[in-house]
């Protein structure tokens, strides 16, 4: 089965977000910060990561940056998923390596259509 | 709803759009048409049905109007979208060469955001589209879904469903909490009400056609009938396109299948029976 890192400070966000990524088929894994979710990756790469922006302790744009520098932390995709919608706030994850971006509020639909066009799903 | 008033507006949607309602679909005309009773400041849905009975054009209209469903999404199912962008089009460009032009239709088209994901796809083609002159044609029985695709101002959750954030910052501009699409690829659809149970010589004909998701609430003998119009506006070698959950085994034999899980049909001509369809890999 394959591992979704769901990250962010909101255990609502993480559970709501965990609840989607399962019914798809993911082995959800939820940590409350970037360092945290580095840990764990540290301990098993995800398949997919999906990331808040600003977080305590270390931040989505710092945790991407470090994610990338772990063994095969280049083929992990990551999505950003945060309440920041203006396009320079996009265009700058993308540009640090996000692989795809949603913009909070969120449904399971968005997510799936995300999945599909990355090939994370069928 | 009374069984009478339920039985009659079942037949007027019916007659008029192809749509078939069970009786257990009461609350669905209730709910589709409340918002119709307030707009239109009357006392409830007895009114409604007492317009219609009494051939009220303008509400009849509306009532057809707010019964269709509306559900889609940019590159719905995505693989379809694939399957135009990889296989389709390089057919198109190497078989309509000469003349360098084709025509896609859109048939039930809704708010627009499959005919210009068509768009997207083209414009992103590149120098090997240059020249060419490419005409997407949406339609739809709703002049409210065509306002909206006419109008291409989109909302977040619209434009997260199905388009990758590049194509998004690409080709649209952000305002206020809506994405406007940009007007180069605007331009390349055009829209118009036309009801699919109508003759559709008047379009013209096309080479490629869109009608994924929309004959699923019709019955049997509407959907061949919408099938066999398709048929007769499609080239010998076009592409049908459905959705991934309407075979059309059993349904009509003016299409044959060529990718039964993305929904890929071409048009049977017996005659033409060596013609190459659009639609075959190379």
């Amino acid at each position: 089965m394959k591992k979704c890192l769901i990250v962010d400070d909101s255990r609502i966000i993480r559970r709501v977000a965990s609840k989607i990524f399962h019914e798809l088929g993911f082995e959800p894994e939820e940590a409350e910060n970037g360092k945290k979710a580095l840990d764990a990756s540290r301990i098993r790469m995800p398949d997919v990561a999906v990331v808040d922006w600003d977080m305590p302790v270390m931040d989505g744009l710092k945790f991407l940056e470090g994610l990338r520098k772990l063994p095969g932390g280049e083929n992990a995709i990551v999505i950003f998923c945060t309440a920041e919608n203006e396009v320079p706030k996009i265009q700058e994850a993308l540009d640090a390596g996000a692989n795809e971006y949603i913009m909070k509020p969120f449904d399971s639909e968005i997510v799936r259509s995300k999945l599909t066009i990355l090939g994370a799903i069928d | 709803m009374h069984p009478d008033d339920f039985e009659f507006v079942a037949r007027l949607l019916k007659d008029r759009s192809g749509l078939v309602l069970t009786r257990d679909k009461g609350y669905l005309v209730e709910n589709r048409l409340m918002p119709l009773v307030r707009q239109r400041r009357m006392k409830g849905i007895n009114d409604v049905i007492a317009g219609l009975r009494a051939g009220e054009a303008s509400l009849t209209d509306s009532v057809v109007d707010a019964m269709m469903a509306k559900d889609t999404a940019f590159f719905r199912d995505w693989k379809p979208f694939e399957h135009f962008r990889t296989v389709v089009l390089p057919n198109l460009i190497a078989q309509r060469g000469t003349k360098k032009t084709f025509r896609v239709l859109c048939a039930g088209v809704s708010t627009g955001q499959e005919a210009y994901s068509l768009a997207i796809i083209m414009r992103e083609y590149g120098r090997a589209l240059a020249g060419w002159k490419a005409e997407i044609v949406g339609v739809d029985i709703s002049a409210a879904s065509i306002a909206t695709a006419q109008l291409a101002l989109y909302s977040q959750f619209d434009v997260q469903r199905g388009l990758p954030i590049r194509l998004l910052l690409k080709h649209f501009k952000k305002r206020d909490e809506s994405w406007s699409l940009n007007g180069d690829i605007q331009g390349m659809v055009g829209f118009m009400r036309w009801n699919l149970m109508d003759d559709l010589f008047p379009l013209g004909r096309f080479d490629v056609i869109l009608c994924r998701n929309v004959l699923v609430y019709n019955d049997l003998q509407t959907k061949f009938n919408v099938l066999q119009k398709l048929a007769r506006v499609a080239a010998d070698d076009g592409v049908l396109y459905v959705g991934r959950n309407e075979p059309l085994t059993g349904v009509s034999s003016s299409f044959k299948v060529v990718n039964p899980d993305l929904g890929v049909y071409t048009v049977t001509r017996a005659e033409k029976a060596t013609t190459r369809s659009l639609a075959d890999a190379t």
